[in-house]
């Protein structure tokens, strides 16, 4: 029972971030119609911004600590960062200590930019165009970011950690120790999610944004500027990408091919959920995330061997050849 | 010339003496020059430009032809390359068989493959074929480790069965050859300042080539060819004329898996090894940008598109700093260090960034790829007069 238990939290943690890409390629294809193959470039972007802001933070200056010397007789320098000389030793420390939730701040706004440069500057271009140019101009896009971040930060894994308080493990329940960060990692995701559902469902702009999903020329009619409620909505699905980027630092440490690696699973994710129903690619990153947990036990790789690596890839086969449009897809999208 | 208009046996004709040529045309700049590293005509990367040519081909026929974009070719490549190792192992060092083989497992996957997955077209087709392809490449690495050798990748051993090759008693491990030719053994030929290597192995590949690439030319115009492009244009009028578009494609699926496996058959041939990251799907993207930077669904497109592509790896990676410096060095100090900052991210390890960009471009504005490219600079010289009748004879780009 407590293997179950611990097998669905672990699951909880690898699906909340399949749902939440998902959701955001959701979002653009299901209002712009594009497939946007840059969408793990956006995740792992996000992770940088947590690299940057933790970077931020950390610019220090060096003065002589006058005590010591080195052990070739030259002063000791000491390293003091810029926050804790402005706001004190406590409050500057802890502000680093805190720099991946901070980076989520910070990711929001650099992420809706990041989104609206991508949309009025490329993907506008390629409405009328097949989906497979589409894919095919995402996807040079996705190598241009991947090397331009490479440029500036290497090709090594970069830790960001989490904050001390939140880094520890937690006891649940009799038995059941579960890191902190992947609980709040699901909590967040929760959050976001349920964030973006209200934010559809319960304003007048979201209102707007459902009717032009349905009906875009209609609403064109009535006089609404949809495209640009559009392109917001790019910038939102670009935000909710790198939050769950900045979030995932902590798990895993960002390197400049993550996005990649998640891309796939989520293409994945977003086909089994159906292509362009939102709830279907939230249920399905998390099914497909339990599932590949429930499939990396012992138990499951003895009966089956390898049963783990290919679990995800087996289910989207199966899913679309019996349920051609997915666990919860509209009739006519993309058929 | 082979049932052949015209046109076709020049353009045939034209592959045939630039690969032939190639190690002439490949290697302009003299062995002590300073643009010597641009050299590009040493066996290993001519090897590699007709191999990936063949790749590139065999993938147009499908993507070309009936609009399939499929995202897990790189799958067969890498089978064929292990069964080909495999032949190496256990049957002969002869590469005939080996390749044989390779096209032939690579054929029957592609028609497994196939058939689940030309159930859907569009994006489904596409994620699909991925999914199988990243199956293939995680069973390759964990738990078809007996057959696959897994990270290590499977090599020659020297207490390996191969029945047919007489006893390897030389302690060395054995060659690949072609009825006794040896695939590594070369020729140098030395002109002047220039150098040029002839490589059995390289002139193997390209005759190889030269056969993909007539068989590509009878497929394009071929009543066969005609209904692949009907099923591009248009699927559902095909439905409606009363033909079943779907044997069709799984033909095309098949025969371009088929050109795959000889891929990389023929890469193991070249080199007795065999590693799962080859069927990883960034080597399926790398197919596919080949073809479109080449020009898809044109003739000599694929081939162009690998041979670019193959050369910024190998050539355009190598490009530094020091040899930046070199470049501008007639310019003042500033403007040489600035123009050195400005290029470096672009050029040695950060040639994926220039591949990228040129892509992106490539799609965006040259949908058609280098060919319409040339197609187009074409038409600029011969101006207005021939206009009309450049328009109905270029090949089809494909939307």
């Amino acid at each position: 029972m407590d293997g179950i238990i611990l097998q669905i939290l672990n699951g909880l943690d690898k699906g909340s971030a399949y749902a939440l890409i998902a959701l955001g390629l959701t979002l653009i294809f299901g209002t712009l119609g594009v497939v946007n193959f840059a969408h793990g470039a956006l995740f792992m972007i996000g992770a940088f911004c947590a690299v940057f802001v933790q970077r931020l933070l950390n610019l220090s200056f060096e003065t002589v600590d006058p005590g010591k010397t080195d052990f070739l007789g030259n002063p000791s320098m000491v390293k003091t960062p810029y926050i804790e000389s402005w706001f004190g030793h406590d409050i500057g420390s802890a502000i680093i200590d805190w720099s991946v939730p901070l980076a989520v701040l910070f990711s929001i706004p650099v992420m809706i930019l990041i989104g609206f440069v991508m949309e009025r500057g490329l993907i506008k271009h390629f409405y009328k165009r097949e989906h497979a140019d589409q894919i095919l101009v995402t996807f040079g896009l996705a190598i241009v970011l991947q090397e331009v971040i490479k440029a500036f930060y290497g090709a090594n894994p970069i830790q960001t950690p989490a904050p001390e308080a939140l880094s520890g493990i937690a006891t649940l329940a009799d038995g059941i120790v579960y890191p902190v960060w992947r609980i709040v990692y699901f909590c967040f995701a929760t959050v976001i999610i349920g964030g973006v559902f209200a934010f559809l469902r319960f304003t007048t702009f979201g209102m707007v944004v459902r009717a032009g999903m349905e009906d875009r020329e209609t609403v064109g009619l009535l006089g609404i500027n949809i495209d640009r409620r559009f392109t917001i909505m790019f910038g939102i699905a670009a935000a909710v990408a790198g939050m769950a980027g900045v979030m995932y630092g902590p798990i895993n440490a960002p390197n400049y091919h993550m996005g990649m690696d998640f891309l796939v699973l989520s293409f994945v994710v977003v086909v089994v959920g159906g292509m362009g129903s939102l709830p279907g690619a939230v249920a399905a990153g998390f099914l497909l995330g339990i599932l590949e947990s429930f499939a990396s036990t012992t138990w499951a790789t003895t009966t089956i061997p390898g049963i783990n690596q290919i679990i995800i890839y087996l289910v989207a086969i199966i899913i679309l050849l019996t349920r051609p449009r997915g666990l919860l897809g509209k009739k006519g999208v993309m058929e | 010339m082979f049932g052949l208009n015209k046109k076709d046996s020049a353009l045939l004709l034209l592959v045939a003496i630039l690969t032939m040529m190639a190690p002439f045309i490949l290697n302009p700049f003299p062995t002590d020059s300073g643009l010597a590293q641009f050299n590009a005509g040493y066996p290993d990367l001519m090897q590699r430009f007709v191999i990936f040519g063949i790749f590139a081909i065999g993938f147009n026929i499908l993507f070309g032809l009936t609009g399939y974009l499929s995202f897990g070719h790189a799958a067969f490549l890498g089978v064929g390359s292990y069964s080909a190792v495999w032949m190496f192992k256990l049957l002969s060092m002869n590469i005939l068989p080996a390749v044989i083989l390779s096209v032939i497992i690579a054929g029957l996957f592609a028609l497994v493959i196939g058939y689940v997955s030309l159930r859907r077209s569009g994006i489904y087709f596409s994620i699909l074929t991925l999914a199988f392809a990243q199956m293939s490449f995680a069973l390759a690495y964990s738990v078809l480790t007996p057959i696959t050798n897994g990270e290590t990748g499977l090599q020659l051993n020297l207490d390996d069965a191969r029945i047919l090759d007489p006893v390897n008693d030389s302690g060395s491990l054995p060659v690949t050859s072609l009825f006794g030719l040896e695939m590594r053994s070369s020729f140098d030929l030395a002109v002047g300042p220039w150098d040029f290597t002839f490589s059995v192995g390289y002139y193997v590949c390209a005759i190889f080539l030269l056969l993909a690439f007539y068989l590509a030319i009878r497929i394009f115009r071929s009543p066969f060819g005609m209904m692949l492009r009907a099923i591009k244009s248009n699927q559902q009028r095909l439905n409606y004329t009363g033909l079943n578009p779907r044997p069709y494609t799984l033909a095309a699926f098949v025969i371009s898996g088929m050109y795959a496996g000889l891929a990389g058959g023929l890469l193991a041939s070249m080199d007795p090894l065999a590693g799962a990251e080859r069927m990883q799907w960034t080597a399926s993207g790398e197919v596919v940008l080949m073809t479109i930077l080449g020009g898809v669904g044109t003739l000599i497109g694929p081939v162009l598109g690998a041979g670019l592509i193959k050369y910024f790896e190998n050539i355009f990676s190598k490009i530094n700093d020091t040899v930046l410096h070199g470049w501008f060095s007639f310019l003042p100090d500033g403007i040489e260090d600035f123009l050195v900052t400005i290029i470096h991210p672009f050029v040695g390890k950060g040639w994926h960034l220039t591949l990228g960009i040129i892509f992106m471009l490539v799609v965006t504005f040259l949908p058609g790829g280098l060919v319409e490219g040339g197609q187009r600079i074409a038409r600029l010289f011969r101006g207005k007069k021939t206009k009309d009748g450049a328009d109905g004879a270029k090949t089809e780009p494909a939307e």
